[in-house]
């Protein structure tokens, strides 16, 4: 049996079509939390069985839910969507079944109710197989790894659940929204980074209007952020900056060094702006545009922003 | 206030070659550091001593090398060991040095820059069976409890906790001082405790790594007008 939770009903999704191609023998069940409504659309999306909980996403209250669900099941599996309160909830799930976690999973393998995974190490240049000694395997996946796919008269089953959580140890009492300019980059699905081509900090504003119009978020190499300090830490892309996942990553003036390309490994599409044939990033990317940064990027803004 | 540091110490990643033949990464001969947002939870560990007094006992994962930088930056006594293992291993490990010992708050960073794993704060509190906080950008400590303002996704959470509590940093909660020589020197007298665990359970095994070729379509691209093509085909 394999059990999935994702607090992100996308993620979970993804990770049902995952393991209904590659287990689809195996029964499917997903742990879903919060408000009613959406249990069909797990269903749909493949689980053969919905265990739903009534309850606020709150970490200390999923680990005890999930928990008491493998008390009473057993699971040989259990898939967690790669959010920040999945990296949370999957490791202590782990801890209290003395238990492997392997955390930001890129793909799975399920064979004779053993799990393998994939997942990035050594800062993001290498890539390990691991598979688990004890069970519940307990592993988290990345988002945006694998198509969901839906069948709206797929049937299953709905089991409301009644779990009978221990108070939580830890008060919310505040929530702020992040304004569109405050979530990570690490989270974002479009990137417009930046790199030493850029002469000055004042034309700064030549990236930002295209990460605008492309409603993406804004990055940059090493020296931007660590050496001339013209971009916040956050928008640090690399090795020792941010490891970042996103639909679309657009280098511009950024030669791609290691520890740079290290960082965007798990970009889906990567389009280098560079006026140096020779620069690594050639070799890094899917499609590439070799000329000056100042004629290119302000006249791709243009052109973007008139047919979106 | 007694304040437990986890910190783990890696190798520089951007020293790290790859073996041309089985492909697998080469550490020989590789410097090591500690992990960057460690580093975080130690500086965050200093602040508070320095407001609330106390004492700042860093748990160090690596060599002795590592305990002396972290007693450079302020730390009063550190306990080092060596091992090999995974995040239960880790957890588990640490729980037992830190079940006996007095603390009211252990600050870890949220992950180490090697591995991305996430795990070994929330494994830590869930094995000594106490609050977590993760992710957290500020914190301030007040009358024995602790209010933490938390990174998500799309929001900020302000949450509150009584102690003892865990809490894991991010980069964003302080810049870590780099110590004098001065301090380099001092550190020279505190304490440092070796341990040699013994051999611990793990959870996961790796069965093979290797460096992930790259396979990109590298296409040129001759002009804007097919760039921003791309772009929207992408988008």
């Amino acid at each position: 049996m394999i059990f999935t939770f994702s607090d992100n009903d996308e993620i979970a999704f993804e990770i049902l079509a995952k393991v209904r191609e590659i287990a689809d023998s195996q029964e499917l069940s997903s742990i879903v939390l919060g408000k009613h409504g959406k249990e069909e659309d797990y269903i749909a999306h493949g689980a053969d069985k919905v265990f739903f909980i009534e309850s606020e996403l709150h970490a200390d209250l999923v680990v005890d839910c999930i928990s008491t669900l493998i008390d009473q099941h057993k699971p040989e599996v259990l898939l967690i969507g790669g959010t920040r309160l999945g990296k949370e909830v999957a490791p202590r799930i782990a801890q209290r079944y003395g238990v492997g976690c392997a955390t930001d999973c890129i793909d799975l393998s399920i064979k004779d109710d053993q799990l393998n995974i994939q997942r990035l190490v050594l800062g993001g240049r290498f890539i390990a197989t691991q598979k688990f000694v004890r069970k519940p395997q307990i592993a988290t996946v990345m988002p945006r790894r694998f198509e969901k796919k839906a069948d709206k008269i797929r049937e299953g089953e709905i089991i409301e659940f009644a779990c009978e959580p221990a108070e939580p140890m830890v008060d919310v009492l505040e929530i702020m929204e992040k304004a569109i300019q405050e979530v990570r980059i690490e989270e974002a699905e479009i990137i417009v980074s930046v790199g030493r081509g850029l002469k000055k900090k004042e034309d700064l504003k030549i990236i930002t209007d295209l990460a605008e119009v492309l409603r993406g978020a804004v990055g940059c190499s090493r020296s931007i952020a660590a050496d001339l300090k013209w971009l916040p830490e956050q928008h640090w892309v690399g090795l020792s900056g941010h490891k970042v996942n996103p639909g679309l990553y657009i280098a511009i003036g950024i030669s791609g060094q290691v520890q740079h390309i290290a960082g965007i490994r798990d970009a889906k599409t990567i389009i280098a702006i560079n006026n140096d044939p020779n620069a690594p990033i050639f070799k890094a990317c899917d499609y590439g545009i070799i000329g000056d940064l100042y004629e290119i990027v302000p006249t791709l803004t243009e052109i973007i922003r008139k047919q979106v | 206030m007694e304040i437990v540091v986890c910190v783990k110490q890696i190798f520089d990643l951007n020293q790290i070659k790859e073996d041309a033949a089985t492909k697998r990464p080469v550490t020989e001969g590789v410097t090591r550091k500690i992990s960057d947002f460690d580093k975080n939870a130690l500086e965050e560990a200093l602040r508070l001593k320095e407001k609330h007094g106390g004492k700042v006992v860093v748990l160090v994962s690596g060599t002795k090398e590592a305990a002396k930088e972290a007693l450079a930056m302020g730390a009063d006594e550190a306990i080092v060991y060596l091992t090999e293992t995974d995040s239960l291993g880790t957890a588990s490990l640490l729980a037992g040095i830190i079940q006996p010992m007095k603390f009211d708050l252990i600050l870890c960073g949220e992950a180490s820059i090697d591995e991305y794993a996430f795990q070994v704060g929330p494994r830590l509190a869930e094995a000594l069976g106490i609050p977590v906080l993760t992710y957290a950008r500020k914190i301030e400590v007040n009358n024995g409890t602790i209010i933490a303002e938390r990174e998500l996704e799309n929001r900020y959470e302000v949450v509150k906790a009584h102690l003892p509590v865990l809490v894991t940093v991010n980069k964003a909660i302080n810049e870590p001082r780099i110590p004098t020589l001065l301090q380099i020197v001092g550190a020279s007298k505190k304490k440092i405790t070796e341990l040699s665990p013994e051999k611990t359970e793990i959870g996961v095994e790796t069965v093979n790594i290797e460096t992930i070729e790259m396979k990109r379509k590298e296409i040129i691209l001759e002009n804007i007008e097919k760039l921003a093509g791309v772009i929207l085909s992408e988008k």
